[in-house]
């Protein structure tokens, strides 16, 4: 069962950098780098914490207390400035994040990858959920583990040292595009139209690209021709595993920051948090939160044993899409005329987590997968 | 040559960025479920450390922390940044609350010299107490010369020349080995502790250590009366014109 660890501690108000800090640090890290207390918890590791978690071993959390000082350094403090221009500096933030190991925990060490297992990837996709909105976070996991698994498994060895190396790496950027022939008559061979402007995600830029006439050497090819959605339907438990871990942090800091702005926030002189419609509902969030934590280790905990977890994964991933929602929408309602502002991250994250019920496999599709294993498709 | 290898003590220290709050019984400050992290001026003496070794200047980089067993988390980080092995040195629960600078003094010194080492790293300061006494202390204890607030390092043969802060501005020294040195914030920055370093880190030995082993005695001549919080800021007052400001700090004895 997931872990019992600590009693919940004293509950921490936001934090002030000490006078101390250094001046990068206290540039970069006084904004904000994410509270999460209970989720600390959880996260901050011990030599009495490791092995009361069943899936993280000291290892893990290791690796997300590195990872985290790169996010409070490296992209938090500039996460609002992205998001308001509409693009991060990605080749900039992948190579730190590449030089440091984290594109390709679980590739192949022969091309430069770290050969670890699954539960890595996830713990690495669970601390993204620290950055502050969720376009970083997405490009990051399109890296790591949608743009390059049918790379590493169907492609040739040449094919792996040109691009996988590099990916990993964090010298090159890579996106997935999923192709729709027919699609688009411009003029020139390989057109980008111009950016898509999104509701969310703003700080990772989309567009559509068409692609006329390009002639691609058959070496190019990744496996078999006509093969290229089974071997991405391949690695779609890992892609939906991944997006609910990293929906995880973000959900737990917008409880966190919502209890302490509700705590602060007065109305008929009483704090917002005093009235019981709204901590209990932060309570009913907070256990939900609690629960797609336990399914989320479980399913990974069974994958790693190499047991089929469709259709685990396809609750997973319905539920985080649908609980972000709901979380992300009654925060927002707490938080009042503020919420509604562009200035607070539960507006933010209302508008990036709404991606999470529709793309790396719809609510819909979902549902239709859980039939499937329920024996109630028609 | 002789092997020059390093003694670099790491301090684990509540998270700077956590708002600390004083316990009931005012005796100390809240620490259950705290986040603690490794003490950035160690950090700093680190890093100086294995880059040192990384250009063969040194041989060894031995990392050493006091205190409960949740101090083996800092010397695991301290492994994954570079260290190549690690000493902890347990202090238990009831007499950590009287361990100050002084024991840990005591303590590295008998350690640095029962490693043989040439150079001892520190922090300047902790960021819990802020006292910048240990690495001066331990300095005495060892009869080493000492260079504290340290911006620059650079080491030859067995000449140390470190460029310190200083009140009046940059102070250049030079030491001979052994020789001790505390770390100021500009010193460098720190690595992130890569994937490859953490796993690598597994592999390393951290040995553990009573003060007793060292010859050590840990009592201590300072008691904590009581903590508490800095009084609660009052609201100030806003005036319209420079008369009336010079009138109420006339009227508050303060001109």
């Amino acid at each position: 069962m997931c872990c019992p660890l600590l009693p919940a501690g004293p509950a921490m108000a936001r934090c002030w950098a000490g006078l101390w800090a250094r001046a990068a640090w206290a540039k970069g890290r006084f904004v904000l780098g994410g509270p999460a207390r209970a989720g600390d918890l959880r996260r901050a590791s011990g030599a009495a914490r490791a092995g009361a978690h069943w899936l993280y071993t000291r290892e893990h959390y290791a690796v997300r207390e590195s990872l985290r000082k790169i996010i409070d350094k490296d992209i938090n403090p500039f996460v609002d400035k992205w998001e308001e221009e509409g693009q991060f500096p990605a080749h900039k933030i992948f190579k730190i994040l590449g030089q440091a190991g984290f594109l390709g925990v679980n590739k192949p060490t022969e091309y430069g990858g770290m050969g670890l297992d699954f539960s890595y990837s996830i713990a690495v996709a669970e601390e993204l959920g620290n950055i502050r909105c969720g376009g970083v976070p997405m490009a990051i996991g399109v890296q790591t583990d949608m743009a390059t698994p049918a790379l590493t498994r169907f492609g040739s060895d040449e094919l792996k040292r040109e691009f996988l190396v590099p990916t990993i790496a964090g010298d090159v950027v890579a996106c997935l595009g999923v192709s729709e022939p027919g699609a688009g008559s411009d003029v020139a061979s390989v057109h980008i139209a111009k950016k898509i402007d999104k509701m969310g995600m703003r700080s990772s830029d989309t567009a559509q690209i068409f692609f006329e006439d390009v002639r691609v050497p058959s070496k190019y090819l990744i496996g078999e021709e006509g093969m290229g959605f089974t071997y991405q339907m391949l690695q779609f438990q890992e892609e939906r595993l991944w997006a609910v871990a990293n929906i995880l942090a973000p959900m737990e800091n917008v409880i966190q920051e919502t209890i302490d702005y509700t705590r602060q926030r007065k109305i008929y002189n009483q704090p917002i948090l005093h009235n019981q419609t709204v901590h209990f509902r932060l309570a009913e969030l907070a256990t939900e939160v609690e629960l797609l934590h336990s399914l989320l280790y479980q399913t990974v905990a069974l994958y790693l044993k190499g047991n089929d977890v469709t259709k685990f994964a396809s609750m997973a991933k319905l539920k985080a899409g649908r609980l972000a929602r709901e979380l992300t929408d009654s925060c927002l309602q707490f938080w009042g005329g503020m919420g509604f502002t562009n200035e607070v991250l539960v507006s933010r994250l209302y508008r990036d987590s709404r991606l999470l019920s529709i793309g790396a496999g719809a609510d819909e599709v979902m549902l239709s997968i859980i039939c499937k294993y329920m024996g109630t498709l028609p | 040559m002789a092997a020059l290898r390093a003694l670099v003590g790491v301090k684990r220290v509540i998270d700077y960025a956590v708002k600390v709050r004083v316990r009931p019984d005012g005796g100390g400050v809240v620490t259950d479920g705290v986040k603690h992290s490794m003490n950035p001026f160690c950090e700093i003496a680190l890093e100086e450390a294995v880059r040192l070794r990384e250009r063969n200047l040194l041989q060894e980089v031995v990392v050493v922390s006091c205190g409960p067993p949740q101090c083996q988390e800092t010397i695991r980080t301290a492994l994954a940044m570079g260290a190549d092995r690690g000493v902890h040195v347990e202090i238990p629960a009831p007499e950590y609350e009287h361990f100050g600078p002084l024991q840990v003094a005591k303590i590295l010194a008998a350690l640095a010299k029962r490693e043989g080492v040439s150079l001892v790293l520190l922090g300047k300061q902790a960021i819990d107490d802020d006292c910048n006494q240990t690495g001066q202390m331990t300095a005495a204890l060892l009869d080493w010369p000492q260079g504290t607030f340290a911006s620059a390092l650079a080491l030859a043969g067995d000449q140390l020349t470190v460029e310190r802060e200083i009140d009046g501005g940059l102070e250049n020294i030079r030491l001979r080995l052994p020789a001790l040195v505390t770390a100021d914030l500009r010193l460098n920055e720190p690595r992130y502790a890569t994937l490859p370093n953490i796993m690598k880190a597994k592999k390393k030995k951290i040995e553990v250590l009573k003060a007793s082993d060292l010859g050590v005695d840990l009592s201590s001549r300072l008691g904590v009366q009581r903590v508490e919080e800095p009084p609660q800021r009052q609201a100030g007052l806003k005036v319209e014109t420079v008369e009336d400001l010079v009138g109420k700090l006339k009227e508050g004895g303060l001109v």
